[in-house]
């Protein structure tokens, strides 16, 4: 049996698009990049995938704010699409400059509630490594992991900002995926690092799991012997796992 | 331009961040930097300008399309209707002034019509509303040097600024202006055409280019002129490093380049592919993989605007290794700035404060690497008086190939395409530009110098390369001196016929020879045959790069350039790159002291151990570089396997850096060398110790020390003044004796000199000689990698190698601020011991390892132990030696490696030199020294800054 397939969404200035082909490679995918610009909106090329993932990266330069003008076209083009793959069950995963154009298309956290992605609390960008929790929630992608997963940030918008209503809400439905556990990077509320829609289908978070797909990459790869790996492609076989039913 | 836009269409949109506003408190900030008091608050919006006529339900889309209500707010005016200020608040508004690329502008441009509003004509600003008592004087010091910055900006105090948009028409492409080059011109008139044009050339140069056009019979062209200036200026040419040097009188038998040059092929190490030759040097380390490797710096337009210089520096070094056709996988950086605690007094007439050209320099390589989608990787940074006014940005680039083939020329009847961003009035002039000295009235001319970065259009250059490989003959990139530096090249030998007016423009007017020389960012040149221009413009089209025909190679071996069918140039290739009389210029040599021994100097041993050891720790040179490295993406394409920052707690300095591609285990390492402190004193010393260091650092992290590659880049004072240039033939003479001992060939290499700036005395300054070296060297199996933090308690700290008694340059001369005569000398046994070392590491006998270099042994050793959070007990410095030397001396050949205590007696056995037990680490978070204890916190503070060191 061939493998599932999972579609790369980009634009112009995505840039982690090759990390996570191989990361979802890694995982047991096999990977479609597919470039906005290049849809005419006719096809969807979203019509027989197994998972749609956005990858991360400064679309359009950020010019209107993260990932704005990406979720515009999107919306445009396969706003409907999105929503029709979700419907069919198929998981949705949005990465850093992915996760803030799921945020500006409306698929997180979902209804009407309404959250989104600020400037870190420090004003500047950040690239570190971080620890990640999966608390008890209803996202397909994160189940299992109880160790977490570890694996670098790297971005300057990526405070979660809503009203208390909306997180009173995301925490009731259990949509909180992922918080940070070693220190919070961006000023977060509630530590979060990823949240996702009601339906658990859609994830998105701002740090990076397909940059920690092998146990070298870790920092401390060579120290750490005794310790879980948290290897951040836990997270992306969770997904075809539930792909693959 | 402004009469374009009546009043009643100019629409006002402004944006507030809610909340705090990071931007504000960094106002706070700098306005105390500058003196400024009396500021309580200072509020941020960001100001788009429409030229349209829009309805309330027009502006309801766009405000839903540029304000995201969680985080902003959005208000709506019309032209200069914005109310008064109220008592008490100033405000100064800032636009980006006529001709500077406005990515932002665009973008809303074209989002706009998507949402179908019509819209002529976008600009962006800013507006900042200041609270407390200012008065014009103070807020002219705000507006002048803080908020705006008049080389890239205009502003307004207290009334709405108007924008400047993008001119939509112009006159453009006139008739060529002729210059008086003829056999009348004098060498005063001919000077005073230099100086007018800013051409940076000298006596001999002007005339050679007068006699080339009196036998031509015709006067040239503001587009000639023009073009020979770039083309032969210091920047593009490499006069000096291609002079005959008499030094103290005696003329030296080969150039500096040649000097260089030789010393590779003499070594004739075989995995060198291509040294000296094109955009960048080439090295093979494994069967079918090459690596390209370049420097360069960017370091006067880093001077006047910080951010766009240092950003298009990146750029620029990127191009350079997609120009050497391959594929850019990391940056590096090496930055130089003047004491951040510079007294705003003592900062030159005209120059930016040292803190802004480093907040402005760190956020301008941050953007290009992060946004390009590049790790940014080794590097360095360092703080000295010498940079106050002229900081040193060296940007560098790694890329890879396969199966890569030396380059070709341009044959006859090939396609000359231009492919990328389009061009526009941005960073003319640069190469002469980067070939003066910079002065108060530096700002106000170079102006037009500066380039605006677009990383975003050169992320896309490079996907389009990489597919379109093989369909294009050869390549070059458009750097210093734009399309005529770039054509001109690639037309050498064959010769071009060009025309201007396919060149795709920002917008129109510009004249002729400001289209050919504009720098214009993230362009490329190629030569591609007739037969596969076609498959070559399709990829581009495939990825949204623009690409039009601009002429062709025509093999008469004129270059060839028209302006709407009008000869603006026709210049015989051969004057053009060969017509240029040599230069020939007078040195006098350093006269170094090399004592061998030199007694510690008595301010030095006036200080306890442990308080020099946390003075050093605190040295902005030493202290913790985490705050800048954590603003680059060093993670990206998850090939940086041994990272700047290291340890437990993410925070101690790394050595070399690792690359090794996710799925393999082979790689490279990657080490910087870098000592601007010995130069005055010894530069031919100076540059020993930086390879040494370059080439050290890869052995820290297991790079094989018998396969290292190395890159130059010399950043110096005026090579006419006979002492500077004494120093930089001493440089190279240091750089090909240590290439020989370590038997490491240079690849490449770039000289920027004339880095001088004119201090408030009115005397004119260089920067102290800098020589950045950086090293490659292959890592065979990235699981025989280490780094430098202590792994275990239990474990010996060891030092290899000897601390001598010489004290130029040194951290612990620094922080007690004397001066001391000698630089440290050679160590003639590092070559051999590091590829002990190399054997020990790959053998895993050693566990960590660490170079002593600024601050010496015992701030090595305190990094190691931040690094694992351990603590240690040190052994007394060994009999014989003074513990001050022993403790802080620097030089050459020394690593701290941590190894088992049953391995010690390899070490003592195998490695060839002084093997010395240091510390043995310990549980108990204190670092036992001199019969002291320092703990981990305080340790860490120190180094961190968040304590004071007493």
């Amino acid at each position: 049996m061939s493998p599932p397939t999972a579609v790369i969404l980009t634009a112009p200035g995505t840039n982690r698009d090759p990390d996570l082909a191989f990361a979802l490679q890694l995982a047991g995918f096999a990977t479609e990049v597919v470039d906005v610009r290049r849809l005419d909106g006719a096809t969807d090329p979203l019509d027989t995938v197994s998972a749609v993932v956005i990858a991360g990266g400064f679309s359009y330069a950020d010019a209107l704010g993260a990932g704005r003008v990406f979720a515009l076209e999107l919306q445009d083009v396969l706003g409907e699409s999105l929503r029709r793959v979700v419907r069919r069950g198929v998981p949705v995963l949005g990465i850093c400059n992915g996760f803030q154009v799921l945020v500006r298309l409306g698929l997180l956290p979902g209804g009407d509630r309404r959250v989104a992605l600020g400037h870190n609390e420090s004003g500047e960008f950040i690239c570190r490594w971080v620890r990640l929790e999966a608390p008890e929630s209803r996202c397909v992608w994160t189940r299992g992991l109880i160790h977490g997963i570890e694996c670098p940030i790297a971005h300057g918008e990526g405070r979660l900002v809503c009203d208390d209503e909306t997180w009173r809400a995301l925490e009731f439905n259990q949509q909180v995926a992922l918080r940070y556990a070693s220190g919070n990077p961006n000023g977060s509320r509630g530590d979060v690092a990823g949240i996702c829609d009601d339906t658990g289908l859609v994830l998105g978070l701002m740090p990076h799991p397909e940059n920690h797909v092998l146990p070298r990459q870790h920092p401390r790869h060579a120290r750490r012997t005794a310790e879980p790996a948290r290897l951040g492609l836990d997270l992306l076989r969770n997904g075809l796992r539930h792909a693959v039913g | 331009m402004k009469s374009a836009v009546a009043t009643n269409t100019l629409e006002r949109f402004r944006i507030t961040v809610r909340g705090t506003d990071p931007r504000a408190e960094s106002i706070r900030t700098g306005a105390a930097d500058l003196g400024v008091t009396g500021l309580r608050e200072v509020g941020v919006e960001d100001l788009i300008f429409l030229d349209a006529a829009l309805d309330d339900q027009a502006r309801a889309t766009l405000e839903h399309l540029l304000v995201d209500p969680l985080l902003q707010e959005g208000s709506w005016s019309l032209g200069d209707e914005e109310p008064e200020p109220r008592a008490g608040v100033r405000v100064v508004e800032t636009a980006l002034l006529a001709g500077v690329t406005d990515p932002v502008a665009a973008e809303i441009m074209r989002v706009a019509e998507r949402a179908g509003v019509s819209v002529r004509a976008v600009a962006t600003g800013r507006r900042f509303v200041v609270h407390g008592t200012i008065d014009d004087a103070a807020l002219d010091v705000l507006a002048t040097r803080l908020l705006a910055n008049p080389i890239i900006e205009r502003w307004s105090v207290d009334k709405p600024i108007e924008p400047s948009f993008v001119p939509t028409e112009g006159e453009g492409l006139g008739v060529p202006e002729f210059v008086a080059f003829g056999g009348a011109a004098t060498t005063a008139s001919l000077e005073e055409i230099n100086r007018d044009r800013g051409l940076a050339l000298d006596e001999a140069e002007l005339l050679a280019i007068r006699d080339y056009f009196l036998a031509q019979r015709r006067l040239p062209t503001d587009v000639e002129v023009e073009t020979i200036a770039q083309t032969w200026s210091e920047h593009c040419a490499h006069k000096t490093f291609r002079a005959r040097i008499d030094v103290d009188g005696v003329e030296r038998p080969r150039t500096l380049l040649a000097q260089l040059r030789d010393s590779t092929t003499r070594l004739g190490r075989p995995f060198v592919v291509s040294a000296f030759d094109g955009n960048a040097g080439i090295v093979r380390f494994a069967d079918r993989r090459t690596y390209a490797l370049k420097c360069e710096t960017h370091n006067h337009p880093s001077a006047v605007e910080p951010f766009g210089g240092a950003n298009t520096g990146v750029g620029g070094v990127i191009r350079d290794v997609l120009g050497a056709d391959h594929h850019p996988i990391a940056v590096t950086d090496v930055l130089c700035f003047g004491d951040t605690a510079t007294a705003f007094g003592d900062v030159p007439e005209g120059s930016l404060h040292p803190r802004r050209i480093r907040d402005g320099v760190v956020a301008g390589v941050a953007d290009y690497g992060n946004k390009i989608g590049l790790p940014t990787v080794a590097g360095a940074v360092l703080y000295d008086r010498g940079y106050v006014a002229n900081p040193l940005v060296f940007a560098g680039c790694i890329g890879v190939a396969t199966e890569w083939s030396l380059p070709v020329v341009p044959q006859p009847g090939d396609r000359c395409i231009v492919v990328g961003g389009r061009t526009g009035r941005d960073g003319i002039r640069g190469a002469t530009f980067s070939s003066m000295t910079m002065d108060a009235t530096t700002g106000d001319v170079a102006g037009a110098s500066v380039q605006i970065g677009d990383p975003i259009v050169e992320k896309l250059l490079i996907d389009a390369f990489a597919e379109a490989r093989g369909t294009y003959r050869c390549i070059t990139d458009c750097g210093a001196g734009g399309l005529s530096s770039a054509i001109g090249e690639m037309a050498d030998g064959v010769g071009a016929c060009v025309e201007l007016g396919h060149v795709p423009l920002k917008y129109p007017g510009l004249a002729a020879w400001e289209v050919w020389l504009s720098e214009a960012q993230e362009r490329m040149v190629v030569a591609v045959s007739s037969e596969r221009t076609g498959d070559f413009l399709a990829v581009c089209r495939r990825h949204g790069v623009e690409a039009i025909d601009l002429g062709e190679f025509t093999g008469d071996g004129v270059l060839r350039v028209t302006a709407h069918g009008h000869t603006v140039l026709d210049i015989d290739t051969k004057f053009l790159h060969g017509g240029r009389p040599q230069r020939h210029l007078q040195a006098t040599a350093q006269h170094p002291s090399r004592d061998s021994f030199e007694p510690v100097p008595s301010a030095v041993a006036a200080v306890s151990i442990d308080k020099m050891l946390k003075r050093l720790l605190a040295h902005p040179n030493i202290a913790s570089k985490e705050s800048i490295v954590r603003r680059f993406d060093h993670e990206i394409r998850g090939a940086t396997a041994r990272r700047p920052i290291v340890g437990v707690g993410d925070d101690a300095p790394g050595d070399g850096v690792v690359l090794v591609e996710p799925g393999e285990r082979e790689g490279i390492a990657v080490g910087i060398g870098v000592s601007p402190f010995t130069g005055e004193a010894d530069a031919e010393r100076m540059a020993w110790l930086v390879i040494d260091e370059a080439i050290r650092n890869v052995v820290c992290v297991g790079g094989d020390p018998g396969r290292v590659a190395l890159l130059d880049n010399f950043s110096w004072g005026d090579p006419r003044r006979p002492a500077t240039l004494g120093q930089l033939v001493a440089a190279v003479d240091g750089c090909v004796a240590a290439a020989d001992a370590y038997r490491s060939p240079f690849v490449s290499g770039k000289d920027s000199l004339n880095n001088e700036w004119v201090d408030r005395d009115a005397t004119r300054r260089a920067v102290p000689p800098t020589l950045v070296i950086t090293a490659i060297a292959p890592i065979d199996d990235v699981e025989h990698t280490v780094t430098s933090d202590a792994t275990a308690v239990g474990r010996l700290l060891v030092m290899l190698g000897r601390s001598v008694s010489q004290w130029n340059g040194s951290h612990a001369c620094r922080v007690t601020g004397v001066d001391a005569a000698v630089v440290p000398e050679p160590d003639p046994e590092a070559p051999a011991r590091y590829a002990k070392v190399h054997d020990l590491i790959g053998r895993g006998v050693i566990r960590a390892c660490h170079d002593c270099s600024e601050g010496g042994l015992a701030v090595a050793l305190a990094e190691m132990l931040i690094g694992g959070r351990l603590g240690a007990r040190c052994e007394l410095a060994p009999s014989g030696t003074d513990p001050h030397t022993w403790w802080f001396a620097e030089g050459p050949g020394r690593l701290l490696v941590e190894v088992d205590p049953m391995d010690l007696a390899i070490l003592r056995g195998e490695v060839p030199g002084d093997v010395t037990v240091v510390a043995v680490t310990v549980g108990d978070d204190q670092m036992h020294i001199a019969d002291t204890a320092i703990s981990m916190d305080e340790l860490v503070g120190c180094f961190t800054g968040r304590v004071q060191a007493s």
